[in-house]
């Protein structure tokens, strides 16, 4: 398992959480921003099984999962896309997207019409 | 070129001053800003040739009229955005031309990974220009088509070169190179073959990729290379 991301801090937060550090649950971590190559091969894209791309931002979520999939070759890569739209339409295009907001749409209408 | 439906997403110092020339000279144009202030300002000019929101969301896309766009331009200040637009303008949209802005060279080689191109970034031509203004390079690159497998390059003749005194014919240019134009003393001409070439001249020279070197081993001199 290994976490890129931009802020020290969430690096932190995983320690928090676990009670231990990070590194020693068997975590690995890289401060660096999605689109920079080599923080991907820091963060060891090549070697990566899976993928997940889910930063809060759609947009960079869509572009570094298919820089994944496309140069490195990622077997399952999945991005977070929260445009109910565009998630479809990349997810027609061979790309697995996950939409918290089309999952939140279902919950809260099985919540306000479904049984008890 | 006349009568293109162009949608430019940013309406930025860029994409203002594109849409006002495109405007000028007599094409359709719809600019796409997502910031609600910069719109407003831009808007007291362009009028109806600007609508407010984000043209990374299909549904803001489609009302600018994206099916029937000629040419797509994303020229906004975020790299992610700009592939994105061209991406599904491209593949989604099936508009036949696009054009992205390159705001951090490095991310250059995503935008080839994805298939958008041309993608101009401003900090290359400036560079390109630097080096037009300063040859003392010796070398300039006038065109680059890796595509096309096709370059231009432009060279300055220096003193003590292979290439000084002699004629075209007897340069022993690499196969797959052509000098197309000589320009002295303020003007150009296209050489024949027995044209000889001076020290000072600019040649423009086509030519194959890859064989650059060879080219420039004789119009420019060890020295003279800077």
């Amino acid at each position: 398992m290994s976490v890129l991301d931009e802020d020290p801090l969430s690096h932190e937060r995983l320690d928090v959480e676990l009670g231990r550090s990070w590194e020693e649950a068997g975590g690995r971590f890289t401060i660096g921003t999605a689109l920079e190559v080599d923080a991907l091969i820091e963060a060891g894209v090549e070697d990566a099984d899976v993928f997940i791309a889910s930063t809060n931002g759609d947009n960079t979520n869509l572009v570094v999962a298919q820089i994944a999939q496309r140069r490195f070759n990622v077997d399952r890569v999945i991005a977070r896309v929260l445009d109910p739209r565009r998630a479809a339409w990349y997810s027609e295009q061979g790309l697995r997207t996950i939409c918290p907001t089309q999952i939140a749409i279902e919950q809260l209408e099985q919540a306000a019409l479904g049984a008890d | 070129m006349d009568g293109l439906y162009v949608i430019i997403a940013g309406a930025g110092k860029v994409g203002w001053n594109l849409a006002r020339e495109l405007l000028e000279k007599g094409h359709e144009v719809t600019c796409v800003e997502q910031d609600r202030r910069r719109y407003l300002t831009v808007e007291q000019e362009l009028e109806h040739a600007v609508q407010y929101g984000d043209a990374t969301e299909l549904w803001v896309l489609e009302r600018a009229g994206i099916q029937r766009a000629d040419l797509v331009v994303a020229v906004t200040g975020d790299d992610e955005d700009n592939l994105l637009i061209c991406q599904v303008a491209k593949e989604k949209y099936l508009c036949e031309r696009i054009i992205a802005r390159v705001n951090n060279p490095r991310n250059l080689d995503h935008f080839k990974l994805l298939g958008i191109q041309p993608a101009v970034s401003a900090t290359d031509l400036i560079l390109r220009l630097i080096e037009h203004e300063v040859p003392r390079y010796g070398l300039v690159h006038l065109l680059d088509l890796p595509e096309e497998r096709l370059e231009i390059i432009e060279l300055v003749v220096s003193e003590d070169a292979p290439a000084a005194g002699r004629a075209i014919a007897n340069l022993g240019l690499p196969e797959g190179s052509l000098v197309i134009s000589v320009l002295r003393g303020g003007a150009g001409f296209v050489p024949k073959a027995d044209t000889v070439v001076e020290a000072g001249d600019e040649v423009l020279v086509v030519l194959d990729p890859g064989i650059e070197a060879d080219i420039t081993a004789k119009f420019v001199s060890e020295n003279g290379r800077g």
